[in-house]
């Protein structure tokens, strides 16, 4: 692989950038990978990262039915924080927050990690006291965040009217540390350092069926031709439910949709991340100058990868009263994703019914901000078999136990 | 936008006039029932990508409760039909497996 610097920045402007070259292979699939990986979004790409730099095992196979990072990770809205209320999730979070701070220099790519700050605004009296009961708890986890008054808001957000009619802001939870990443340069860059391990990337290769026989995966069928693994690991999103299907088992678990927009590029005005859980919407301001919009979910099941129109409105009419400057701006382009949800709205790290296959999903509406620590995690468990702390608290096991993992309270909006 | 027939008040009402009440039929358990059970009356769900069963709330209307079944690949909606029945009509089942061939039908 060539490595990016300076000096090949320097090089290339004086030879027209002929010489950058491909950032990973198109190969052919193999009849036979020893793990095949199923969905080149972030935390597949991150999962088969780390088992080669952890774990020594680079005889695998990414599998992707579209383009890598075309799902969810490549329409997300890229905020990554690490403040959550129960201890397995800030640990999780928290350990990716901190592997993204050194992600440029490990996968020599500029993923753009922006540290920028996340706050997130009290508008009701019961917000004041949750987020000052997940910043004890945050203190508690060794997670730095801080309840900060309405007038350090002001201080932070000049353009925000803390003083709006109808929900005023009362307060924030801030962390200082969180922020935003380019979500195509994640995957990108894991791709590149995957490809170079020579582990296979395999685009508009779908997988349709699952084969098995006592008890265990045997292969998978693709578009592209059977291929057979010795240990297989799902990692698809919104798209859980079908591979589960194929495989045989249920999930605790729904596929919904989730939108974004964007504003036309103004100059910068807005330096940090202002998400309002209350009236359901956040933004941030992106390095081109847009406005980068999210909001809620739609409440019903849904594969296509776009959503209500009044969901649209309802975030933008949201974020008016906070920004007022917004009700004249242009919105430019605006999508969906399909996002699965869970009962808890945790993820699921989890052996699964087979013996050698392993589930990574129901990330839901927060899983960017997780992918390093989501693939950290998840080559452990691939690799051995068995879950490592990160993910103990993660398997499906908890929904019989009734051991859920609550965030539903925590993390009121989409995010 | 989806609209749907209020089989109750007769009304077509569009989503925002609606609650989403997730998967219909869903057998219901209580106290006493093993773990297995309960939890696949609370959390486990088919979440298919096609025909999908589903309630749904008349909440800006007549109030009340009732099933339909929508693709989840298209968004089309087959039909909506009465809360009061523990499986769909059998006239809707036979009209969606004509316009959608390889569907399994209703389990
Ligand atoms: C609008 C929106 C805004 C969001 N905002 C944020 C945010 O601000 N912060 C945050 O942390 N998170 C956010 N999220 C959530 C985040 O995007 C996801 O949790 C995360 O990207 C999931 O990554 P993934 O790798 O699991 O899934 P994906 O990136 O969706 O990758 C899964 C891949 O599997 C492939 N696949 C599916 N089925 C098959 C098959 N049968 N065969 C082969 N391949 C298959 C898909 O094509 C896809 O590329 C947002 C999501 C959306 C939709
Ligand atoms: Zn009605």
């Amino acid at each position: 692989m060539r490595r990016y610097s300076a000096f090949a920045v320097a090089r290339e402007a004086l030879r027209y950038n002929k010489g950058w070259g491909r950032a990973w292979r198109a190969p052919q699939p193999k009849k036979h990978y020893d793990v095949v990986i199923v969905g080149a979004g972030g935390h597949g790409l991150a999962t088969a990262y780390y088992l080669g730099k952890n774990f020594g095992i680079t005889n695998v196979a990414i599998l992707e039915k579209g383009w890598l990072g075309g799902g969810n990770t490549g329409r997300n809205t890229t905020i990554i924080r690490s403040n959550y209320l129960q201890d397995p999730s800030a640990a999780i979070y928290e350990k990716a927050r901190g592997l993204y701070e050194t992600m440029s220099q490990d996968l020599n790519m500029n993923v753009m990690f922006s540290p920028r700050g996340v706050m997130m605004l009290a508008q009701t009296q019961h917000e004041i006291r949750g987020f000052q009961r997940t910043a004890q708890a945050n203190a508690f986890q060794g997670v730095k965040t801080e309840f900060i008054s309405a007038q350090r808001v002001k201080q932070l957000v000049p353009i925000m009217n803390v003083d709006g009619p109808r929900y005023p802001v009362l307060g924030a939870l801030w962390q200082e540390r969180a922020g935003t990443a380019r979500h195509d340069a994640v995957a990108w860059a894991y791709a590149r350092a995957c490809s170079d391990m020579g582990m296979d990337i395999i685009q508009k290769c779908e997988v349709t069926a699952v084969n098995q026989s006592g008890g265990q995966v045997t292969g998978v069928e693709t578009t592209r031709g059977a291929i057979s693994c010795k240990k297989l690991a799902i990692l698809v999103a919104g798209n859980s439910g079908d591979l589960a299907r194929m495989a045989g088992f249920r999930l605790p678990m729904e596929s919904v949709a989730l939108q974004a927009l964007v504003s036309e590029p103004i100059k910068p005005c807005l330096d940090v991340v202002v998400m309002a859980n209350t009236v359901h919407g956040y933004i941030s301001q992106s390095d081109k100058g847009e406005f980068v919009i999210g909001g809620g979910t739609d409440m019903y099941n849904n594969y296509t990868q776009r959503g209500s129109f009044h969901h649209i409105e309802e975030t933008v009419r949201a974020l008016v009263e906070t920004f007022p400057m917004i009700s004249r701006m242009k919105m430019m382009r605006q999508w969906g994703g399909i996002v699965d949800v869970t009962g808890d709205r945790s993820p699921i790290i989890s052996k699964t019914p087979l013996g050698n296959c392993f589930i990574n999903g129901g990330w839901g509406t927060g899983g960017f901000k997780s992918i390093p620590g989501s693939g950290w995690g998840m080559a452990e468990l691939v690799a051995k078999g068995e879950h490592g702390p990160l993910t103990a608290e993660f398997g499906l096991d908890r929904f019989n136990e009734g051991r859920f993992i609550d965030e539903s309270v925590a993390a009121g909006v989409a995010h | 936008m989806l609209i749907f027939e209020c089989p109750y008040c007769g009304v077509k009402a569009e989503e925002t006039e609606l609650h989403a009440g997730g998967e219909a039929h869903l057998t219901r358990h209580g106290a006493g029932a093993s773990d297995d059970d309960l939890k696949s009356y609370l959390f486990m769900r088919k979440n298919p990508k096609g025909v999908h069963f589903e309630r749904w709330q008349h909440a800006n209307g007549c109030g009340k409760w009732f099933h339909a079944a929508r693709c989840t690949m298209t968004l089309e909606v087959f039909g909506t039909y009465s809360a009061q029945t523990f499986e769909p009509p059998a006239e809707l089942v036979k009209k969606i497996k004509k316009k959608r061939p390889d569907w399994e039908g209703w389990t």
